[in-house]
């Protein structure tokens, strides 16, 4: 076999030579890749890449972020609007150890990403050397993959092997960390993108059986729910789903990352999961017969409690990760597979099918939310202006059609509950993770790759201070990012928690904040304040009509509390709605 | 995947901790013992012993680990150890589908043996060997299993043992039927 496996390499054909430097075959294997944008922080350390950097100024747009943890959400935001990685640059040490959180944001919430840092040159390794971080060993829990680089003529593959996990498969951060002298040093540069990885298998095969027992289930199936996860956008399967659906006429429900991928206007689709998801997809998870994952992992927020989560249902789990199948919710038949290819496989196989009075099940459920809940929070007539009014007035504005970056607290569930989503893509958040400070970067990117598009980030007062010197940023490349500040003067979700479990000890969650204004003002960004009711309306449009970056503080209710809520531990029939 | 599901299928009592032999086939590339572990520290879960070395084909090494834990935890471990890009396949093994050894040094001293004690006696009892004989001590080696090396150990201690030493398992599989396949697999992608 050995034999073969020699044969084969040396049968390859040699693709055309030139030496140049290491720091030189960086820059020309990323534009092998296709890449556009970078996003970074120049150091001792990486500075001959940016020496490199500088000639290719014209075929790379560079954009230099205030903080390197900036640097990943921002390209986190351009990933999730391309569906391609995004590439961030960093010097070893700090700036390396800097970029950890959006690693692991972006390792959680399966968001390609190619992370390039500078380290020490190879003799000095292990020697406590200026600058010197052991980021490989430091990212290796949070990583895809991850590899040093020691010599020159290992960075083309190097590169190359990094764009294909980072994209492939369930998609994730990988980093790559090039010692000086490999960026210094000399290489006979070819480039040859991978193909495969013998030891990796993105794209695993369903099993015929699995899909004929899936499909069998599905006809049978009285009370089918299926739920909709961030697999089915990152597989760009929303059309073969929405097939998949109007043709079995089943209830459809989203995950917080996978809020998008249907619009939230169609009839089948009935909301949103977990714990300050809607009504109805919570208390009908425990009454359905047959529960239909896609691209997701039953994450805790969306189960509550495992022992009492869908225990009368019977589960098919179609998910591209193997590791995930099992791991919370056992499953009757998993499909191991990508989820554009799983449903184009069971959609010849489901029947034509409608399930009225199912669905009606969950309509009932949507008045009572809007009831008790929404309609409170929608039209409060008076007292202060409420979070879910400048969401719904927004969504309409928007026509629904906005890229809605959302940062992580109160602010987020009320945000990605109440806008009414028409496009793929547009939902970017910190889910898994839940990163406070996420939304500003994660906006900049996502306005870099798609400048098209309108981007709206939704921020508390707290995420907003985590992350805020990326306004120079929005500044300097002048990207038309628009920004709102639902500030309670409070870390709200926590004061809830607070309030709800904690018997009302509001222990540091109170906040004394600067004026938004002027600061925003002070980076050269327009802003205003809104207080009023009477102005939300003209305080939004001209949010949205302004031709620069912008920014809308909105002063809303101090003590509001999300719901409905599904109480930490509890079970998902035991949502609250009060 | 043969495997994993007759460990799967067996009804015994999944939330029982038991001891599981696993192996881990790799690349061969700097990092990958961490890369491993951490899947194990990830879940709080003690390794009992790990031993690698290279595999019957080139490049490609195998780590064999073994573990006390249930039978879910142990095929989470597996998909992510699996999980990991480098990893090719990974194994989980009963004691019934595997042939294992460890080996154990035993250092004694001479002395031991003039207090008419019969080391050598001992050492042929229980199929161990004489390793070396040094200027005031005696190096045994015994290879076996857990249970038999440790016999020894208990054996030799009243008489005072130096040093002792014992390996982590290694193991091969019974059936030929789990390691052909995956070669196999190896084979196929590559062509």
């Amino acid at each position: 076999m050995t034999e073969t496996l020699t044969k084969k390499k040396s049968t390859q054909k040699q693709p055309k030579k030139k030496t140049i430097t290491g720091s030189e075959a960086v820059i020309l294997s990323l534009l092998e890749e296709g890449v556009d944008t970078i996003f970074g922080y120049p150091g001792g350390a990486i500075m001959p890449i940016y020496d490199a950097l500088y000639h290719y100024r014209n075929k790379i747009n560079h954009i230099l972020v205030r903080h390197e943890q900036g640097a990943t959400h921002a390209a986190q935001g351009y990933a999730r609007v391309k569906g391609k990685a995004g590439v961030c640059f960093a010097t070893s040490g700090p700036g390396a150890t800097n970029l950890i959180t959006g690693i692991a944001d972006a390792q959680i919430d399966s968001t390609p990403m190619v992370c390039i840092t500078g380290q020490v040159p190879v003799h000095l390794l292990g020697t406590d050397a200026f600058q010197e971080t052991d980021v490989i060993g430091i990212s290796m829990p949070i990583t895809k993959w991850n590899y040093k680089v020691t010599k020159p003529e290992e960075i083309p593959w190097a590169i190359a092997q990094a764009f294909y996990i980072a994209n492939n498969g369930r998609p994730g951060p990988v980093l790559i960390d090039i010692a000086k002298n490999a960026q210094f040093g000399e290489l006979e540069y070819s480039y040859e993108k991978c193909q495969k990885i013998r030891s990796y298998r993105p794209k695993p095969k369903a099993h015929e059986k699995d899909i004929t027992a899936a499909a069998e289930l599905i006809n049978q199936a009285k009370k089918p729910f299926l739920l909709i996860g961030h697999g089915v956008l990152i597989s760009g399967a929303e059309k073969e789903l929405q097939k998949f659906i109007e043709k079995t006429g089943i209830p459809s429900a989203s995950t917080l990352l996978g809020l998008s991928a249907m619009p939230c206007d169609h009839p089948l689709y009935v909301g949103y999961l977990g714990m300050h998801g809607n009504y109805g997809p919570n208390i009908k998870t425990n009454e359905c017969d047959l529960l239909i994952a896609i691209g997701m992992r039953f994450d805790d927020r969306v189960t509550g409690d495992l022992k009492k989560y869908a225990r009368q249902a019977k589960v098919i789990h179609i998910e591209i990760d193997p590791s995930e199948i099992d791991k919370n919710v056992k499953t009757t038949v998993g499909i191991n597979a990508d989820a554009k290819e799983a449903l184009k496989a069971l959609l010849p196989k489901v029947k034509k099918n409608n399930h009225k009075k199912w669905l009606q099940e969950f309509r009932d459920c949507d008045k009572i939310e809007f009831d008790k809940v929404t309609r409170h929070e929608f039209f409060p007539g008076k007292g202060e202006i409420k979070m879910a009014e400048i969401i719904n007035v927004l969504s309409e504005k928007t026509k629904g059609e906005a890229v809605l970056v959302t940062d992580v607290g109160q602010h987020q569930m009320v945000a990605t509950r109440y806008y009414k989503f028409k496009k793929p893509n547009s939902n970017i958040s910190s889910g898994g993770l839940g990163t406070m400070g996420f939304a500003l970067p994660a906006a900049l990117g996502a306005k870099i790759g798609r400048p098209d598009r309108q981007v709206v980030a939704v921020i508390g007062d707290g995420g907003f201070q985590m992350t805020l010197q990326e306004m120079a940023t929005i500044f300097q490349t002048q990207a038309a990012v628009k920004i709102i500040i639902l500030n309670n003067d409070f870390l709200g979700m926590v004061r809830q928690w607070q309030q709800l479990f904690f018997e009302k000890r509001y222990s540091f969650t109170e906040i004394v904040n600067p004026d938004f204004v002027a600061l925003s003002k002070a980076f050269g960004i327009e802003a205003h304040q809104l207080s009023k009711r009477e102005n939300i309306n003209s305080s939004i449009d001209k949010l949205l009509s302004h031709k620069g970056p912008y920014l809308l503080e909105v002063k809303v209710e101090k003590e509001e509390n999300v719901f409905p809520m599904v109480p930490s531990g509890a079970s998902v029939s035991e949502i609250r709605l009060e | 995947m043969s495997n994993l599901n007759s460990i799967y299928n067996d009804q015994t009592d999944f939330s029982r901790e038991r001891e599981f032999t696993i192996s881990v086939f790799t690349e061969n590339n700097i990092g990958l013992l961490n890369h491993i572990t951490i899947v194990f520290t990830r879940r709080n879960l003690n390794i009992n012993s790990l031993t690698t070395s290279e595999s019957e084909i080139k490049g490609i090494f195998r780590f064999t680990i073994t573990i006390r834990t249930t039978h879910d935890t142990v095929k989470k471990l597996i998909k992510q150890l699996e999980k990991i890009v480098d990893v090719i396949k990974a194994f989980v093994h009963e004691e019934k589908d595997i042939i294992t050894q460890e080996i154990a040094l035993y250092k004694v001293p001479v002395k031991a043996a003039h207090n008419g004690v019969n080391i050598e006696q001992i050492v042929r009892e229980s199929h161990a060997r004489i390793l070396a004989i040094e200027n005031g001590y005696i190096v045994i080696e015994k290879t076996g299993h857990q249970r038999d090396t440790q016999k020894l150990f208990e054996k030799l201690e009243p008489h005072g043992v130096l040093e002792f030493a014992r390996s982590g398992r290694v193991a091969v599989m019974r059936s030929a039927d789990n390691l052909d396949k995956f070669l196999k697999e190896i084979e196929k992608k590559h062509k």
